[in-house]
């Protein structure tokens, strides 16, 4: 029965009488590559049809899981994160969300469509901003390996001091999904923000990497994410153990392990992007970004 | 009985007990439909009961890897340290064609995958691909150059086993196979129509993928025999479930499409709708998506041949009909599956596969 219950038809089926646009095989964007040199696709608008991609998911009967950290003043960019997620998130589907917090008395009464729910878990406050944010890696490996229920089939892990304007659906759905960072998707890989230090285990030399990753959303199975968060927690121990820190935190461990275990699925910077107010002429709409926050003011420490 | 002192320490006892109990047992923590909150373990509990635990851990994690390795193999895109390519653009690719379809299958075009390092990437997954080629009658003529070319470009340095079906098996000539390739024939009966020839595939390969390749092989490929390879044809063409454009009518609108058009045929689509048209020469996949694709077109072939049908374009009209409705997660641009070596044209800049020419009226045993 448990083996039924992994092996899900997941197959992209779609039914007679369904009208959308002919795919075109002469013309597509030839603004942006939608495609990595291992053939995952890079998703950006006017690459997938919606409706399409709705139905062919829709027929998966799914769950998707979705982990979000608010701890100390974070907690203030919860009711944005779950009001525009109910509105643009995986509008339709099954999602469980994941929010891990210090205090749970701070969690706005949200209201969530039928077929979302929310579990709330508490977590110990923690000093440094820093250990806030690799601290997860932590946590989100144990939630994979034996918490989630044997319903779930995806899993994204997700920044909270963020907001949705656009739609974040089913096209986002793959076995290990990897965002490119909204700063650096033009730059030469060895300007990238690799740590470049060979004493840590995020190391990456300059003459290496694909794209340059951000921490503040991935996802895929349940299974990949395991894989990931597990070996980011094991590399950020070792780096620990040696007092150092990597530069950009779980964010280089991260690209580490995207790097040499490759995303089977991208998704441009629309899905994470910076600042509702910067657009460039390749980000031609944003679905998900941060929002303007005072670093000094609501972190625990600089 | 009197109530005493040691009464209460029972139930004091009792007390602590249950309360420790539902502090630690898991029931607590397991998810609820409405909002709930849960305690998550202190680091320093977390670190002695770590320490209790790591070989009851490293014990599972071997037991777990074990079942999933018997399960399915892990078929991650692993690259190494040390490797050294071009760095992908973000922004540069082809512009002339497009190369993921909308429902996001890559469509692979010369220009849109690295074969270095996709070659590495597939190479640490220990993967074997099936390979089935139908040569019966005067089609025997076409195996040397079919395998001579495919060990040259097709999969090189990968595990490749061929199937061969043909009724004559010592028309096969001896070519010589690179390492880790092997040729098995099997002998089938001679059949007297080039449609039903063709047409019989789908059942072969569907009894082929039923039971026997299943733990043989990760992937297999569904070719034309009448063809030969002029240019690498490897992993970048591996997916669940593949399907090749028709080198023939890739410009064209739908309903410009040669379905088959009759609604008395199981292959029936409507004009308003399709896709792409899909050769009928060379489909693929995983074992259990191709064993059920072509157990399906087989039994749609039976249907259509009980009510004296024969769909227009035969086997290829009923994989039409399949990948129109169960969606291939990869498709191969018409380099996979060309027309005529000396015909080109501007989108199609690498011939890797093609038709061969031939006298149909001569090498086709009816009209």
């Amino acid at each position: 029965m448990g083996i039924e219950k992994k092996n899900k038809n997941l197959g992209l089926h779609s039914l007679p009488g369904i009208s959308y646009k002919q795919p075109n095989v002469l013309a597509g964007r030839t603004d942006v590559v939608y495609v990595t040199p291992w053939l995952a696709p890079i998703i950006w608008e006017g690459t997938f049809d919606p409706t399409l991609i709705d139905f062919i998911y829709k027929q998966q009967n799914i769950t998707i899981a979705t982990t979000v950290f608010a701890l100390g003043k974070y907690t203030r960019f919860l009711k944005d994160f779950l009001e525009s997620a109910e509105q643009y998130y995986f509008v339709g589907f099954r999602v469980h969300y994941y929010l891990f917090t210090d205090q749970p008395e701070a969690v706005p009464d949200v209201k969530l469509s039928n077929e979302h729910q929310l579990m709330v878990r508490k977590v110990p406050s923690m000093d440094r901003w820093q250990d806030i944010s690799m601290g997860r890696m932590k946590i989100l490996e144990k939630l994979t390996k034996s918490e989630l229920d044997n319903d779930i089939d995806y899993i994204f892990c997700l920044d909270v001091d963020t907001k949705f304007y656009g739609r974040w659906g089913a096209e986002t759905l793959g076995r290990l999904i990897g965002v490119i960072h909204p700063w650096f998707y033009d730059y030469p890989r060895d300007q990238f923000t690799y740590e470049r230090r060979p004493e840590s285990q995020a190391f990456i030399p300059v003459e290496e990497g694909d794209y340059y990753y951000t921490a503040a959303a991935f996802g895929g199975t349940v299974q990949e994410v395991y894989k990931l968060t597990k070996t980011c927690r094991e590399q950020q121990s070792i780096d620990a153990a040696k007092s150092i820190e990597a530069i950009w935190q779980e964010e280089s461990h991260v690209n580490k392990y995207f790097l040499y275990n490759k995303p089977s699925k991208l998704l441009s910077p629309e899905y994470l992007w910076r600042d509702i107010n910067a657009r460039t002429e390749h980000v031609k709409m944003i679905r998900f970004s941060h929002v303007a926050k005072n670093n000094a003011e609501v972190r625990p420490n600089l | 009985m009197r109530l005493n002192f040691y009464h209460f320490v029972f139930v004091g006892v009792l007390l602590i007990g249950l309360s420790y109990l539902g502090y630690t047992s898991n029931w607590q923590l397991q998810s609820c439909k409405t909002q709930q909150i849960d305690d998550v373990r202190t680091e320093e509990q977390d670190k002695d009961l770590e320490l209790q635990n790591r070989t009851e851990e490293e014990h599972n994690d071997l037991e777990l890897h074990h079942g999933r390795e018997e399960q399915h193999k892990d078929l991650g895109l692993h690259s190494v340290p040390g490797l050294v390519y071009t760095q992908p653009s973000a922004l540069n690719g082809r512009s002339d064609v497009a190369y993921m379809t909308p429902w996001l299958a890559p469509i692979v075009w010369e220009g849109t995958f690295n074969p270095t390092l996709i070659d590495s990437i597939y190479k640490q997954q220990n993967i074997t691909i099936a390979t089935t080629v139908f040569a019966l009658g005067k089609y025997t003529r076409f195996l040397r150059d079919f395998l001579e070319s495919a060990e040259q470009h097709y999969f090189v340095g990968f595990r490749v086993h061929y199937y061969l079906f043909t009724d004559q098996p010592e028309a096969v000539p001896d070519v010589k196979l690179g390492n880790e390739r092997q040729l098995r024939v099997r002998t089938v009966p001679r059949m007297d129509r080039w449609q039903d020839i063709s047409m019989g595939r789908m059942g072969m390969v569907a009894k082929l993928t039923e039971s026997e390749l299943v733990n043989e092989a990760d992937y297999i490929f569904c070719l034309d025999v009448d063809t030969k390879f002029y240019a690498r044809w490897s992993v970048e063409a591996l997916g669940s479930l593949v399907g090749v454009i028709h080198p023939w009518f890739y410009n064209y609108r739908r309903d410009q499409f040669t379905y088959e058009r009759r609604p008395e045929s199981q292959a029936f689509i409507p004009a308003e709708e399709g896709d792409f048209y899909y050769a009928g020469g060379a489909f693929g996949g995983s074992i259990q998506e191709v064993h059920k694709l072509t157990k399906t077109c087989n039994e749609q072939q039976n249907i259509d041949a009980a009510k004296s049908f024969e769909a227009i374009w035969h086997d290829e009209s009923h994989l039409n009909k399949y990948f129109l409705y169960n969606k291939p997660t990869k498709v191969l641009s018409p380099e996979y599956l060309w027309r005529n070596i000396d015909a080109r044209t501007n989108e199609v800049k690498t011939i890797r596969f093609c038709s061969v020419n031939k006298n149909i009226d001569e090498v086709r045993s009816n009209l």
